[in-house]
């Protein structure tokens, strides 16, 4: 017989059984190795020498880069190993803004929960950071870099499994950070908000940006009536925070604690997401039918949204142009809303709450906003919720259900498995196999479309029609579909595109899950609770119905386009590096272009440049004059050299610079 | 949509250098390194829109170009002034007190540890870890040139005769 490879661990046999490092086997004998910088999905760093082992013969080693080798014999709670992993962690300490009780990750930080592990009481190290200011640019996220300990995990998220690599590391020894290109802000830079950086983050740096007080704020005011959506992905994953098992739907009582914290009505995202159904359904019949833009992607996730105007401008008209069910639900509300519930359109404060960071973002484009009244004026993370309902002191588990206000709080199964990855597509055929055949489905389950795989394809073959569909999760993998696409080599008709793993239910807004198994059973609560209910296609939901017939005029008509779907902006840094997020186009801005030639700037184009953008600022003229440095402008001798429109002023002085802008503005409209 | 992406001739022109560059390296991400030389020989510093650029031609994340060239001490990422002093503080040298030699000067251009250049674009203030002139120590170096045995005194007196050289600002 062939004994099985070994490894001794602390004094017990595991078998090998295809684990790629020593952690993984050490975590499958149970034994808690703590680390910083290791995660299955991301690449081994190596870093953060937490994960250090005694191998017997070898001395100490870090468990997560090291292969397991039949015969080892390894320990891993030797005294040596742990002084060591107490000086790191006491290093990491003595750099740490340790400002615990009022930092956001505090029940949920890695650091703390190790320095208590170790039984840490005091740091024998001195600090020598100088502190940073917090960047607070993101709609999305907070940036404390205060609190980074360097483990590198964002950065491989944001590259690796987003394919973007926004932040990343600069600078080198004491001054080494992980921050966007150029010092930046979050805010400022090619960062989609898919918050994933705050989910792998093991400290307080990165945190969902909590707008707890403005809702607080809002129901406080008499005036204001609060009205909230909850989307699909919410219900099976905020009962975690309160100690029930991840996938168990608790819609009755959120529904329960919303109502007991001041929201004057529920209503649910997955109303508008079986609206989406319709509106999406019918686009791409249109396009399938008609001859239009194929494949059509999905646009109901706006991390996705930006990622595809940062990168892929082109294929821009490829997106659906529907709205999200969120902005769905948000432009509904404030059209039929305020009549229905006797409340002037100013006075209704719309809140989602929502598993996703992206969705914050989301809700403040200026497509979304009208007459300065925003659509949805609040987003609130699962995370955030659950916090509201602990500051409000309820026993959550010990709620009474309650049921969603109606019409806005009524959706069938297809609507709630939107959460998921493969749901949107799913939904998508229920609708789209009853339109072509103009017969009533006999079997609603498109098993084929359902998967973990972050890069999945099925093909449908509904009266005769082949209907190929790509479900993408993870933005690295949805740029390996734009590119096939891009090149002509994608032969699909639908492309669903999500950026969190496993999609709205592994939202960067949702109880950190720590492991994939949480996003499984939340994955199956969508689909249990998609069992439970009596419907199961968006075409069969009443309420949607009769929101046509009342409010939205035909689908695909004129009013339904207006209030429910939209247009995408091109984001792409042009050749020359910038940014393009401009309001009015660039070519009708007043041009001023200064030099930054070596001897421009010897001659004070710096300083020009400083004044004239300082003034523009001042005079709010951002949106009619684009202010450039430009390399060289090849006019050294006569130096500083500024172009403003067509006149180009060499030897400029800055009142010269100035006085030219205000003659060329005047001239210019 | 399409309107974003016209350029204006000129421009197109005055970029006609960094694709020359860019070209002479295969625009391959893997040379990076020697781009971001050769970038810097061109242009003195690495202007933020000219890193940017480099990222976009390299299908680079701008995040990871800016964490190269800040990594590595050779690259600078602000323009420096006409002359570059360059005060030594090795061992030799800082025996010999070269740091009261930095206090005068920076006291003198009104510069720091953090702005080491003088809001006119003139001075730039540096130090080096060791200019290989030991037994001149202290050495302050200025666009190359060695000046050996400093004092506070002659420092700032060497920076007013650049002053007085060079022709009042236009
Ligand atoms: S939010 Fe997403 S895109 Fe932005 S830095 Fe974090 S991981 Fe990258
Ligand atoms: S921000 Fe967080 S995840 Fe990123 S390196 Fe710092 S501690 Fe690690
Ligand atoms: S987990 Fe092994 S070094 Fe960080």
């Amino acid at each position: 017989m062939i004994k099985p490879a070994v490894v001794t661990i602390d004094g017990r046999d595991v078998a090998i059984e295809g684990e790629r490092n020593l952690l993984e086997l050490i975590r499958k004998a149970h034994v808690e190795l703590p680390t910083f910088c290791y995660h299955s999905e991301l690449s081994i760093y190596g870093a953060c020498r937490l994960c250090l082992v005694d191998v017997e013969g070898r001395g100490i080693m870090g468990a997560c880069s090291t292969p397991p080798e039949p015969g080892m014999r390894i320990k891993t709670s030797t005294a040596e190993i742990r002084e060591i992993r107490r000086i790191t962690i006491e290093l990491l300490l003595a750099n740490h803004d340790g400002h615990c009780p009022t930092c956001p990750k505090s029940d949920n930080c890695k650091l703390q929960a190790l320095a208590r592990r170790m039984g840490i009481e005091t740091i024998r190290f001195k600090p020598r950071q100088k502190r940073v200011e917090v960047d607070n640019s993101s709609c999305s996220l907070t940036r404390d870099p205060n609190k980074c300990i360097l483990c590198g995990d964002c950065v491989r998220v944001c590259t690796e499994i987003q394919g973007i690599g926004a932040i990343n590391f600069a600078h080198r020894g004491s001054q080494a950070a992980v921050e966007p290109a150029f010092g930046k802000k979050l805010g400022d830079v090619e960062c989609v908000n898919c918050g994933q950086c705050a989910a792998f983050c093991p400290t307080g740096v990165l945190t969902p940006k909590s707008e707890i007080p403005a809702v607080w704020r809002a129901f406080e005011d008499p005036r204001k009536k609060v009205v909230a959506q909850v989307a699909p992905a919410v219900r099976v994953a905020l009962g975690e925070c309160f100690g029930l098992p991840p996938g168990e739907e608790v819609t009755g009582r959120l529904v329960a604690a919303l109502r007991a914290i001041g929201f004057a009505a529920v209503y649910d995202t997955s109303f508008t997401a079986d609206l989406t159904v319709i509106e999406e359904g019918t686009e791409f019949l249109q396009r399938k039918t008609k001859g239009g833009k194929l494949p059509m992607f999905t646009s109901c996730c706006p991390a996705w949204v930006k990622f595809a105007e940062h990168n892929y401008p082109e294929l821009l008209p490829n997106l659906s142009s529907c709205r999200s069910p969120q902005q769905m639900f948000g432009s509904l509300a404030k059209e039929t809303l305020p009549q229905q519930l006797g409340v002037a359109k100013e006075d209704l404060v719309v809140v989602s709450i929502m598993p996703c960071t992206a969705k914050k973002f989301e809700a403040r484009r200026p497509e979304f906003t009208h007459d300065g009244v925003a659509d949805v004026d609040i987003v609130l993370t699962t995370q955030e919720l659950a916090r509201m309902i602990e500051e409000a002191g309820l026993d959550f588990k010990a709620l009474e259900p309650d049921s969603l206000d109606m019409p806005f709080g009524f959706y069938t199964g297809a609507g709630v498995i939107f959460g998921a990855s493969g749901g949107v597509s799913e939904a998508v055929l229920r609708f789209a196999a009853e339109a072509l055949t103009g017969k009533p489905l006999a079997k609603v389950d498109f098993l084929q479309v359902r998967g973990e795989g972050g890069l999945r394809e099925a093909s449908v073959v509904i009266d005769g029609t082949t209907v190929k569909i790509a479900m993408v999760h993870g933005l690295a993998n949805a740029r390996h579909v734009a590119e096939l696409v891009k090149a002509g080599k994608a032969d699909y008709d639908v492309i669903e595109v999500m950026a969190c793993p496993g999609g709205c239910i592994g939202g960067a807004g949702q109880p950190i899950a720590g492991n994939g198994l949480a996003r499984k059973a939340r994955t199956k609560g969508l689909y249990d609770a998609d069992k439970r209910l009596p419907l199961h296609k968006s075409q069969d939901n009443l309420f949607v119905t009769q929101s046509y017939q009342e409010h939205l005029g035909p689908v695909g008509g004129e009013r339904a386009h207006n209030l429910l779907h939209t247009h995408y902006h091109n984001r792409r840094p042009s050749d020359e590096g910038e940014l393009q997020k401009h309001e009015t186009p660039a070519e009708v801005r007043l041009q001023v272009k200064i030099c930054a030639g070596t001897a421009c700037l010897v001659r004070g184009a710096q300083k020009i440049a400083h004044a004239v953008r300082g003034y523009v600022e001042e005079h709010s003229l951002q949106n009619m004059v684009d202010v450039r440095m430009i390399f060289c402008s090849e006019n050294c001798g006569n130096g500083p050299t500024v172009m403003v429109g067509d006149r180009v002023l060499p030897r400029c002085t800055v009142e010269e610079a100035r006085q030219a802008l205000d003659e060329e503005l005047a001239n210019h409209t | 949509m399409t309107t974003m992406q016209a350029r204006s001739p000129d421009r197109a022109e005055q970029l006609a250098t960094l694709r020359a560059i860019l070209e002479r390296h295969g625009r391959q991400p893997a040379k990076l390194i020697p781009i971001l030389q050769a970038v810097q020989d061109e242009y003195r510093y690495l202007p933020e829109e000219v890193l940017s650029y480099v990222a976009t031609a390299l299908g680079l994340p701008p995040a990871h170009v800016y964490g190269v060239a800040t990594f590595y001490a050779y690259f600078a990422l602000e323009p420096k002034g006409k002359y570059v002093v360059r005060l030594c503080d090795g061992t030799a040298c800082h025996v010999k007190n070269s740091l009261p030699i930095l206090d005068a000067l920076r006291d003198h251009l009104q510069v720091d540890e953090e702005h080491k250049t003088t809001a006119d674009m003139q001075f730039t203030v540096e130090t080096v870890a060791c200019l290989g002139a030991c037994g001149l120590a202290p050495v302050v170096m200025i666009n190359g040139q060695v000046h050996s045995r400093m004092t506070p005194e002659a420092a700032v007196q060497l920076i007013e005769e650049i002053r007085k050289s060079e022709p009042a600002e236009a």
